[in-house]
């Protein structure tokens, strides 16, 4: 049995939660509990406060207004995947929604729970650098907005301050575009990305390029979209992205893959990325949710 | 520290104290008796200790059990008041599972997969028992007894 000893609450409304974190020593917020259960149970984190958002009832929703995408702190993978205005708008998420971990996790994980957390081989954090995504805090001083670009700081460290709640994350509609997630596991089914890469391929010919699991935080290659945007995608153009590739990432060798290994394949996933993005864009390539690699 | 919890388990309504560092597998074990969800990992990676919260498949071990508070618990012994559903008679016509550890976990989340989705391809029953490792038997058997079950 756990020993650990912390108080839990479940507030109804967002002041009530930021009071009560303001008044505890070490508060953790819970969401899905996918990552901070197991790190209570590790001993990796030591609570003397979970404040649970789920009694929050506005954090649950995803919304799309005034052509901004809001996705609220409570929302689970699991709601991603079936949410209608996402397929309609941004199937992309529910591309990467369906490969995080298994059905029996993404019930529970928020897509919030992932960037606050901030492992390096998390999903999400490609996806909102790609779509410039703000993520929308509440605090002492109120609310606040941190691009996502500015949010992954390191390896687990985010640019959240003391006393603050995630809220939710807003994704700016990029117009009419089409993009590709590819995420390279050991094996078929669940497990952390060794990899991972999303491409948006907008309607005026530029291109969103972000690599993760690559550098401690995501990477936005900009020097690949400077080379790539505006051309005609040739095997040319694909070797020189290639050479910059090399420069853009730095991976690392560890238990799930060498870093000679993710740098190979991080080349061949951004070249069917980019073609898959391509095709899509012009109503073919591969139906979102089948893997190009 | 410990705070009263009322929740419905397996359709009938449960009240216990609990710490709030109490994990919801080992208060279902060790405090109720409901024996079927199981800890192989205990870190959410192994699906035996699944149950369902509020219809949906959860990681028991993963889930404080101070959060299950108005909420509803199902486990394998919940689905089958009366007697084997037709997935488990299935698993059982192909001798689906050997040692029988994941069978509770694997058991629940193909039946949330089935209320979703009763014509699911192979490639979707594959994607919903991904989260449950079988050690024994390999996974053939338990897709095939799925499968002939939508047929």
């Amino acid at each position: 049995m756990s020993e650990n000893q912390f108080d839990y609450v479940k507030p109804k409304f967002l002041n009530e939660a930021l009071d009560i974190i303001s008044k505890s020593v070490n508060p953790f917020i819970l969401a899905g509990g996918t990552d901070l259960i197991d790190m209570i149970k590790e001993g990796i984190v030591q609570p003397d406060m979970v404040v649970d958002l789920k009694g929050i009832e506005q954090f649950n929703q995803i919304t799309f207004k005034n052509d901004i995408l809001t996705i609220g702190a409570g929302v689970t993978f699991s709601q991603l995947i079936v949410s209608k205005v996402i397929k309609d708008n941004f199937p992309i998420i529910a591309e990467l929604s369906r490969t995080v971990a298994s059905v029996g996790i993404r019930n529970r994980a928020t897509m919030i729970g992932n960037i606050c957390s901030a492992v390096p081989c998390m999903d999400s954090g490609p996806l909102l650098t790609s779509y410039e995504a703000m993520i929308i805090l509440a605090g002492p001083k109120g609310e606040r907005k941190v691009s996502a670009e500015n949010w992954f700081i390191n390896s687990r460290k985010t640019a959240i301050e003391k006393g603050e709640i995630v809220t939710g994350i807003s994704i700016p509609y990029p117009g009419k575009h089409a993009g590709c997630f590819v995420k390279l596991g050991r094996y078929e089914g669940e497990d952390l990305a060794q990899v991972n890469l999303v491409i948006l391929a907008l309607s005026d010919g530029n291109f969103r390029v972000s690599f993760g699991s690559v550098a401690p935080v995501p990477v936005r290659a900009k020097k690949i979209e400077n080379l790539i945007n505006g051309k005609t995608i040739s095997h040319t153009l694909i070797e020189d992205a290639f050479n910059i590739i090399e420069e853009e990432i730095k991976p690392i060798t560890d238990i799930r893959a060498s870093k000679e290994y993710r740098m190979h394949m991080a080349k061949i996933m951004f070249e069917r990325g980019l073609n898959a993005a391509l095709s899509r864009l012009n109503g073919a390539g591969p139906e979102y949710g089948i893997s190009v690699i | 520290m410990k705070k009263e919890i009322n929740f419905i388990l397996n359709g009938e309504k449960v009240n216990l104290e609990v710490a709030p560092g109490e994990i919801l597998l080992e208060v279902l074990r060790d405090k109720l008796g409901v024996k079927s969800p199981k800890c192989g990992c205990n870190k959410g990676d192994c699906g035996t200790c699944t149950v369902m919260l509020n219809g949906k498949t959860v990681r028991s071990c993963l889930v404080l059990a101070i959060e299950v508070n108005d909420q509803e618990v199902v486990t394998l012994e919940g689905i089958m008041h009366s007697g084997l559903t037709p997935l488990q008679e299935s698993f059982l016509k192909h001798n689906s599972f050997q040692c029988g550890f994941c069978a509770p976990g694997m058991i629940l989340s193909a039946t949330e997969l089935l209320g979703k989705n009763p014509k699911p391809e192979k490639r979707e029953i594959q994607e919903a028992i991904a989260g449950n490792l079988c050690r024994c038997t390999g996974y053939s058997p338990v897709i095939d007894a799925i499968i002939d079950l939508t047929n």
